[in-house]
């Protein structure tokens, strides 16, 4: 059956397959069962949709650059599950897992990436450049670290307005060596702002690991000069990382200012589309995939605490279903009129 | 034999002063080095040494005289020793030391305060005006718009308790408080996207930097997030913000402190670029620019800080971004400037009349969006165009301004368009090359008798 491409930025949640997340006192709760559940659905759903814009990339029908998640998926859906939906997320480049951690809907990210109207940016903006504003997700920026200070100007608006909003700031280890994130730091701590700094160290910033470019390579420590908490976490146990994620969440919703979380984590792809993967063996890649895998691993708790495997295959097939339906829109949304060349450049003023 | 002391230039820019205390009365017996006086400049208050011994023999002005000229004799002491010394504030601040006469940087900061600008040159209003400074249009822009819309902050270095650098924020602090009156870190990168990020969080931000050179250090985040997320989020995401703060030379700064960045930030789609002249223009223009719903970059100037107009005595003046203005109408050449080089046109366009030419001169205030059409309309009737721009020539404001009347105006012109800009160099700092690299308004004069075909007659 035909899809009207233009219609799928619609605001029902049942993409998303997430019920609103209010405040709620999460410290010292075991997630239940389907908070179990729903983390696992939500880092199928990035893993499967990043395998699709990887074909789709190859295909040539996404172009520029292309940052892939996979192997990351339990950092955002660990801490997506851990905030509230006041709180305000930005990040980098690698941008598509948060989006749909964030309940934006698969098939406007994959319109965007296809470069088509249906994209959340009328296609204007692409991988790296998407934001909604009704999901309180701040982008996707293509310069390395500067989601870094914006992030913090997030956290300073949650606290000029006394929201009791977070700001989710995430950036990656290469953008760990960038001036402004010091800046940011040191003004952060000085007005206690109400920011989570999460480090995703996946190990390798482009080509260069992580020892090769960073004298001090514990990342969570980088905050200490300016008295800011740190914290160095197993990212591919989502558990762990939602556990540190509420800790740090009420640290900064109480008024004690920002909280950095170094998640060790690896992407099992290169840094973009076009990595040539000169740095890195197969081998230690395979044996991460093998021994660490994030999904496996929440997938073999599962079924330890007696979910059925039937269970987990009606989740597969409706990830499955979810991210065929956004790749069809995606291809089939026309790219965006002509005349959108010339709008969206300033916000119009009547005189 | 008496020694005068008089009263210094204690900033590159400061053409007068407030007197606000005497340390010593007549009589005292003072030592080189002693304070003898606190002065106010427009920017801080300092203190004043004396660098003769002597006896205090008169106070010429009393305390809190304001706007005292630099080089009045405010004091005499006997001197005992040496007729050759004089207080360091004469050494500094003579007028035959003063850099105001050997270089052109301060004579024209006197020339637009000395000429009445009459309200009806500047724009249409015939209700009551008052006379104020450039500073205080500024200040009073900020204050009126933050009564009416508590998202409104101003961050930036030093704007809160030093009460800013050049005293643009006066006030604003006891009035508003800290949450709203920011003193930040010397961080402008940082700050500036801090900045960004709380406009994007549905905030106002209104950003000073301490001069324009340091937003060198800012510009990734003004270009590639203030200006550019609209347009990358089709439309979502709109950055209501101003950066603001002097632009352009100062007076003996040199060459990393003195540059004109209209037309680096007027290249960029995405940003509106105003640069205003006159303080009604100031006012109105920043009144506007903080309500815009888009990053305006709003560039001051130091030199004009100080220099008074009057001001449509209203909280609801506004100018509106784009529109320029003819600030003195003319048939025989259109002479276009920004900032401070309205002043400097005016006052060709005054030598000019002397010599039989009456030229049209408009003040663009906008540089992006450009009022295009204004120029255009001028150009048809004085077939001739000289652009005036303190910046370099190259890739300049004149450089777009040519091209567009160009492809517009191609038919009406009767000469080619010239400008006259900074010249190309880094700023030097020796007052004799700083002159030679400021455009002047003889270069202006020059530029009108060549379109105009009089150089036979100069």
């Amino acid at each position: 059956m035909p899809r009207k491409p233009n219609q799928t930025r619609v605001k029902n949640p049942s993409k998303s397959g997430r019920p609103p997340k209010s405040a709620r006192n999460l410290v010292n709760q075991k997630p239940d069962r389907n908070t179990l559940l729903s983390m696992h659905r939500d880092m199928l759903l990035i893993r499967r949709f990043e395998e699709k814009a990887g074909q789709l990339y190859g295909m040539g029908k996404i172009g520029g650059f292309c940052h892939l998640y996979i192997g990351q998926e339990a950092v955002v859906v660990g801490l997506q599950s851990a905030n509230e939906d006041k709180d305000s997320v930005v990040t980098s480049y690698r941008d598509h897992g948060h989006m749909l951690a964030c309940g934006m809907e698969p098939s406007g990210v994959m319109s965007e990436l296809t470069g088509r109207a249906a994209g959340y940016s009328k296609g204007k903006g692409g991988s790296m450049h998407m934001f909604s504003r009704e999901k309180n997700f701040y982008g996707g920026h293509g310069i390395v670290a500067a989601q870094v200070p914006i992030g913090a100007g997030l956290g300073f608006a949650h606290k000029y307005k006394d929201d009791g909003g977070v700001a989710m700031t995430y950036l990656g280890d290469g953008a760990a060596n960038q001036g402004q994130v010091y800046e940011t730091f040191n003004m952060a701590s000085l007005w206690k702002l109400p920011v989570i700094f999460v480090i995703e160290n996946n190990q390798y910033a482009m080509g260069t690991s992580t020892p090769r470019s960073t004298a001090g390579t514990a990342l969570y420590e980088r905050g200490s000069a300016y008295g800011i908490v740190g914290k160095q976490v197993d990212g591919m146990d989502v558990l762990a990382v939602r556990e540190a994620g509420i800790e740090a969440i009420e640290y900064a919703r109480s008024g004690k200012g920002p909280y950095i979380l170094e998640m060790k984590t690896y992407r099992y792809r290169g840094h973009s589309m076009s990595d040539p993967a000169k740095y890195r063996t197969r081998e230690e890649v395979d044996a991460m995939r093998k021994q660490h895998d994030p999904i496996d691993h929440l997938r073999d708790l599962l079924l330890r605490e007696g979910i059925e495997e039937a269970e987990l295959k009606l989740q597969d097939t409706e990830v499955k279903k979810i991210i065929s339906e956004a790749t069809d829109i995606a291809l089939e949304s026309p790219e965006p009129s002509p005349d959108e060349l010339y709008t969206d450049i300033l916000v119009e003023v009547a005189e | 034999m008496s020694n005068e002391i008089k009263m210094p230039a204690l900033s590159p820019t400061m053409t007068e002063g407030i007197l606000s205390k005497w340390l010593v009365k007549i009589g005292d017996e003072i030592r080189s080095g002693d304070v003898i006086a606190e002065i106010e400049t427009d920017k801080a208050t300092m203190e004043v040494e004396a660098v003769d011994d002597g006896v205090v023999t008169q106070l010429l002005v009393e305390e809190g005289t304001q706007a005292v000229p630099v080089g009045t004799v405010i004091a005499t002491i006997s001197g005992d020793s040496g007729d050759d010394l004089e207080t360091i504030s004469q050494n500094k601040a003579t007028p035959q030391d003063e850099p105001s006469i050997t270089s052109p940087v301060i004579e024209p900061v006197a020339a637009p305060a000395k000429r009445d600008v009459s309200i009806a040159q500047v724009m249409e209003w015939d209700g009551p005006v008052k006379n104020m400074t450039v500073r205080e249009a500024l200040r009073d822009a900020m204050a009126e718009e933050m009564r009416v819309d508590d998202k409104i902050f101003i961050m930036g270095e030093e704007v809160a308790e030093y009460q800013g650098a050049y005293k643009v924020t006066q006030g604003l602090l006891d009035e508003f408080g800290e949450k709203r009156v920011i003193d930040t870190p010397i961080t402008e990168h940082g700050f500036t996207g801090l900045a960004v990020g709380a406009a994007f969080g549905d905030l106002r931000p209104v950003v000073e930097f301490m001069t324009f050179n340091f937003s060198m250090q800012a510009i990734d985040q003004i270009i590639n997030s203030a200006a550019k997320t609209l347009y990358m989020s089709g439309g979502q995401m709109g950055c209501p913000i101003v950066f603001r703060g002097p632009n352009g030379a100062a007076s003996r700064v040199a060459a990393q402190h003195s540059q004109c960045f209209a037309s680096w930030y007027a290249h960029c789609p995405g940003l509106k670029v105003v640069s205003p002249w006159s303080a009604a223009d100031a006012k109105g223009l920043l009144k506007s620019a903080i309500r815009d719903p888009n990053p305006v970059i709003f560039l001051e100037n130091e030199v004009m800080y100080g220099q008074s107009f009057d001001v449509p005595d209203t909280d609801e003046w506004l100018v509106p971004i784009g529109r320029g203005n003819i600030v003195r109408e003319g048939s025989d050449v259109t002479i276009t400037a920004f900032s401070i080089m309205v002043g400097k046109a005016l006052e060709a366009a005054e030598k000019l009349s002397e010599k039989g030419i009456e030229a049209e001169v408009i003040d663009l205030r906008s540089l992006r969006p450009l009022d295009i059409e204004l120029i255009v309309n001028s150009v048809k009737k004085t077939n001739r165009l000289i652009s005036c721009e303190e910046g370099f020539p190259f890739a300049g404001i004149g450089a777009e301004l040519g091209m567009q009347v160009n492809e517009k105006a191609f038919d009406y012109l009767d000469a080619p368009i010239m400008r006259v800009t900074g010249k190309d160099v880094p700023m030097p700092y020796a007052a004799n090359l700083e002159a030679l690299t400021l455009p002047q308004s003889d270069e202006i004069v020059q530029a009108a008798l060549q379109v105009c075909y009089k150089e036979e007659e100069i």
